[in-house]
């Protein structure tokens, strides 16, 4: 047990740099509120959950919010396939996270924090609450804070509830207040009408760890790591067919190539970034740079050598959207669905492409129609599989049954399902 | 009194308050629709704002008596510089937005909706009850559907669950819309209904996913009214109706209650408002009934035993100061309501009064006052009543009904079923001449003809109640008590009983304080009010489990909306208007009946044993 919760000799130049745990906090006291949103303005951080939201513009618009009470839930639904980053910095690094809420909850004016900790990390619920009660033994936690007078907040956990859909943070909401988790319509935001229908700020494990660094080192400091627009580190979670798989920390920018480098993969045929609901990068994309503006991800690497059959790597992750999707929202419901069938269609040798266009214009429809990012994203590894491995996956069967155009020979029946 | 809302807050519906706090009200943008500039309140829905700039949006999950939903994403709309469309139902308007209902983008995705809806719905249009009248089937026509884009499905996934005498929920033609779920919840506040499971298997279930009949379902049929397909419909009695009306040793009789006599003209395309009495009678004739009777009639029944029960109940509490006496009293037509006091407040059905409603009283004088009079062997009484009510056959089929020797009610018949029935006999109801009830059954007083509408049942009994008393009629204009009426969920108002009769003295200066309340989401607001001791004081509470009251009512034509129920209801009190007698106690087939058969009066042994019922203390908690 002990062991899941010791420091790894881990490097890295953000979250993995050194850290003596209250620092930031007591330097945060001294700073007024605009002081600390104008920092972490000045940094660039932005959401680390993947959909890179600038952190500084929630955090104004909360703390803009009129409301006598108001919430910084931390997100640690830490659900995506091939993600396993938070857990990191949960086991490891937790003084960061528990300071990078206090800082908010400081910031924007909450005073009651909630870390939604999934249900298959119950397994570090006691080692949290134990660090957070040292944190309130010293007055880092509860009322006047750091000695601070009126200043007080307080963290509590949350077990999740077991589906994917909760990390989307509507739904995690909806999940916190005893509801089924099913994302919410937006507007309006969580910033305004959230948890409880109170303001609130839902940030992911790592966007809060990042903070207690900025605090420290200045919003400039971290501003030299990363692109333009993706300033900072990531913590990637590298996994699937390479040596060393497990949670790096790189600057944004960094290219897939240089990732395979480092996980000392070989062989390599597709990565998969930014889990289920990512794209699907070929070979021939490798140089692409990971960043908001490039590829943006919340930090799943997925390594695919050339033993994998892509057409069963996109059946698993459609199976997945089938299962995992909250069946609210018809497109997302039943979309993916039908996109399953097309791939079981495709593995069975009885499709056409005219099904397959129209089935990839039905994708469009989701990624423009569905309630929330799930149904929004789950088409993607269907279009960038069914593209980038179209040689691989229509190629023995275009041989054996289509003529060169893609059209299927006679004597085949059309798609047939029912 | 205020009733808060019980659904999440993602499913509530925007106002201006709740967009931009209490500065926006008022406020006014100016936003671009389809090219045109407007100007709209802030924070208004652009749904709201399509319709009423004559533009149609296509919904499903949206019903305008529901909270907002936001998930059959039909109302997508476009927004200039929005990545993903947005719903148009959910979306308030708080910028100058430019909005496009039709565009390319729009279009193609609300095709794929259907094409996805429709490639797993179940069955086919022609042998569907809702064929004619489903929302899925209009959209799919309005879209130009024209072929199954994404396979249609071929086998059922799930069991059609008849057990209830009320509902069946065939949930192979269910869209996920939800409409019942927030009909249930909150609408109703029942909860008989939620999604359960997730991505493809989510379906919507019961408790344990048990028979709709093993649950606390209390059969109103709101969610029937508001389904937008086939999916929930009533347990349909017509067949074995028919089968009685062709045998020729039945003697068949129809009982109508006001409210389908209001609405039914919608099943034939009139607007709502129209009302069909004479019509109706003529195409039951037609159809084979052997007589057709007025339920108004024992409507003014109930509110003689209802009222002499009343003012029995105030002089045990007042003169000999019983305090086992339970006030105010409760009213007890409404069978939804009381299967929903028996499961929710099972502890309090004292409250209730032991009448009988309207629908079983008069099952019981037709077994046997009718029986007798004329002559006919109650067995071979076949008593159908037509009702706007899903309830109504759950509680003709309560096993206590039966005080006549026989079943007092063979069958209760929707409006829907009922229509059903006289387009089977090819008859255009509106096009059929007007005709009368039949004696003796036949006159039936407006008190008995308002009972179809939310505090309907409270004015007839204020009528009889203050006359019996003070030998004066109702000190109100026309006998017209208007606190009684419109659509406030719950309503209080009181009357001062002075210069009482002798035999009511100890009723002199009482004022007489009642509530009307109707759906049982408001029923739950009283009976907590109750609970609390916040009713001590009060004499008398209607309470009618559908919005509206029975012209709102589970087996009342589809669709339903607040302006539709106002409309049935202004039919009803129009034609209460016109009637000579209007008071139930005047009603001289009421005299004579306690003077021929009930000759014990109101609330005596004969009437105790035919009129007046016990109930079950249900409780939550199910087998």
């Amino acid at each position: 047990m002990n062991n899941l919760f010791m420091k790894k000799d881990r490097k890295g130049p953000v979250l993995f740099s050194e850290y003596t745990p209250g620092s930031a906090l007591l330097k945060a006291a001294d700073m007024s509120r605009d002081d600390i949103l104008f920092e972490i303005k000045d940094s660039g951080l932005k959401g680390r959950g993947g959909a890179g939201f600038p952190t500084s513009v929630k955090w104004m618009l909360t703390a803009s919010a009129d409301s006598d009470r108001k919430f910084i839930v931390c997100n640690a639904d830490e659900g995506e396939p091939g993600t396993f980053k938070d857990r990191v910095l949960l086991t490891e690094y937790p003084e960061l996270v528990i300071e990078g809420m206090i800082i908010a909850g400081y910031t924007i004016g909450a005073k009651e924090g909630i870390i939604y900790l999934r249900d298959e990390y119950a397994y570090i619920l006691e080692f949290l609450e134990n660090k957070i009660e040292e944190y309130r033994k010293n007055n880092l936690l509860g009322k006047n804070l750091a000695g601070k007078e009126g200043v007080e907040f307080d963290i509590k956990i949350r077990l999740g509830s077991g589906a994917y859909v909760c990390g989307e943070e509507t739904a995690l909401i909806e999940s916190l207040e005893g509801y089924r988790g099913e994302p919410r319509n937006k507007p309006p935001f969580p910033v305004n009408t959230g948890f409880l229908g109170c303001p609130t700020v839902v940030n992911n494990v790592e966007t809060l760890a990042s903070v207690p660094h900025i605090i420290n080192k200045g919003g400039d400091w971290f501003h030299k790591f990363g692109t333009d627009k993706s300033t900072g580190s990531k913590l990637f979670s590298i996994c699937g067919d390479c040596r060393y798989p497990g949670v790096y920390e790189l600057p944004f920018g960094i290219t897939i190539n240089d990732l395979l480098e480092i996980s000392g993969a070989e062989n390599t045929k597709a990565v998969q970034i930014g889990g289920a609901s990512g794209l699907c990068f070929p070979e021939s994309e490798f140089g692409r740079k990971l960043c908001f503006e490039e590829i943006s991800t919340g930090g799943s690497v997925m390594i695919f050598d050339r033993s994998r059959d892509m057409l069963k790597v996109l059946k698993n992750f459609m199976e997945f959207f089938v299962e995992e999707s909250c069946g609210q929202c018809t497109p997302c419901r039943i979309g993916n669905v039908r996109l399953l069938e097309g791939v079981k269609m495709i593995e069975r040798n009885e499709y056409t492409f005219e099904y397959i266009e129209k089935l990839k214009e039905l994708c469009g429809t989701m990624k423009i129609a569905s309630k929330c990012g799930l149904g929004q994203s789950s088409p993607n590894p269907f279009l960038s599989i069914l593209e980038n491995f179209k040689d691989e996956i229509f190629g023995k069967h275009l041989n054996q049954n289509h003529d060169e155009k893609g059209i299927k020979k006679s004597g085949i029946t059309e798609a047939a399902y029912c | 009194m205020k009733k808060e809302l019980r659904s999440p807050v993602s499913q509530r519906p925007h106002t201006a308050e709740d967009v931009n706090g209490k500065s926006g009200i008022g406020s006014e943008v100016s936003i671009e629709l389809n090219g045109e500039k407007i100007k709209v309140a802030l924070g208004k829905s652009i749904l709201d704002i399509c319709r009423e700039n004559k533009i149609h949006i296509p919904t499903l999950c949206y019903h305008e008596d529901l909270c907002i939903a936001g998930n059959c994403r039909l109302c997508l709309v476009e927004i200039e510089g929005m990545k993903n469309l947005q719903t148009a139902c959910s979306f308030p308007v708080t910028s100058p937005v430019k909005i496009k209902t039709f565009s390319d983008k729009v279009r193609k995705a609300r095709k794929h909706i259907i094409d996805l809806l429709l490639s797993e719905h179940y069955g086919e249009c022609y042998s569907c009850v809702r064929n004619n009248n489903c929302e899925l089937q209009t959209l799919a026509r309005e879209h130009g559907i024209d072929s199954y884009e994404f396979g249609h499905v071929c086998e059922p996934r799930f069991e059609i669950d008849n057990s209830s005498a009320a509902v069946i929920r065939e949930m192979d033609k269910c869209i996920l819309c939800r409409r019942c779920v927030r009909t249930c919840i909150d609408l109703q506040e029942v909860g008989v209904l939620e999604a359960i499971n997730r991505g493809y298997e989510t379906k919507i279930s019961t408790f344990l996913d048990m028979p709709l009949a093993d649950v606390i379902c209390i059969n109103c049929g709101q969610c029937i009214n508001r389904c937008p397909t086939g999916a929930l419909h009533a347990n349909d009695p017509s067949d074995e109706i028919w089968k009685a009306i062709e045998d020729p040793r039945k003697h068949v009789v129809l009982q109508t209650a006001p409210s389908p006599r209001a609405s039914i003209g919608e099943e034939f395309g009139l607007s709502p408002g129209h009302s069909m009495t004479g019509q109706l009678n003529t195409a039951a004739r037609r159809i084979g009934f052997d007589k057709v009777f007025d339920t108004n009639f024992s409507a003014d029944l109930t509110i003689m035993e209802e009222g002499t029960e009343l003012l029995n109940r105030l002089k045990k509490a007042i003169v000999d100061k019983d305090e086992n006496v339970k006030l105010p009293q409760f009213t007890s037509c409404s069978p939804g309501w009381v299967k929903f006091i028996e499961h929710f407040y099972p502890e309090k059905l004292d409250y209730l009064s032991t009448a009988k409603s309207p629908q079983q009283m008069f099952g019981a004088v037709l077994k046997t006052f009718y029986a007798e009079e004329s002559g006919i062997d109650p067995a071979d009484i076949v008593t159908v009543a037509l009702m706007p009510c899903a309830a109504k056959k759950f509680e003709c089929n309560r096993p206590e009904m039966n005080s006549s020797g026989f079943k007092d009610v063979d069958y209760g018949l929707t409006t829907r079923e009922m229509a059903k029935m006289i387009r089977e006999a090819g008859l255009v109801l509106p096009e059929l001449p007007k005709s009368g009830f039949d004696d003796p059954f036949g006159e039936a007083t407006g008190s008995g003809l308002i009972f179809g509408s939310t505090g309907g049942v409270m004015e007839a009994a204020l009528r009889t109640v203050y006359e019996l008393v003070t030998g004066r009629p109702v000190p109100f204009d026309g006998l017209n008590i208007d606190v009684c009426r419109g659509m406030k969920g719950i309503k209080e108002a009181s009357v001062k009983l002075e210069n009482c009769k002798e035999e009511f003295s100890f009723l002199e200066g009482v004022d007489l304080k009642f509530i009307v309340a109707h759906g049982t989401a408001n029923a739950k607001v009283v009976m907590d009010m109750l609970k609390r001791g916040e009713l001590n004081g009060y004499h008398f509470v209607e309470i009618m489990a559908c919005p509206g009251g029975c012209i709102g009512g589970g087996g009342q034509p589809i669709p339903t909306s607040e302006s539709i129920r106002k409309l049935r209801a202004k039919a009803i009190y129009e034609e209460e208007g016109l009637l000579q007698v209007r008071k139930s106690h005047e009603n001289p087939k009421i005299k004579y009946i306690y003077e021929k058969y009930f000759t014990d009066g109101p609330c005596g042994k004969l009437s105790h044993k035919l009129l007046h019922t016990g109930y079950i203390k249900r409780g939550k908690l199910i087998k």
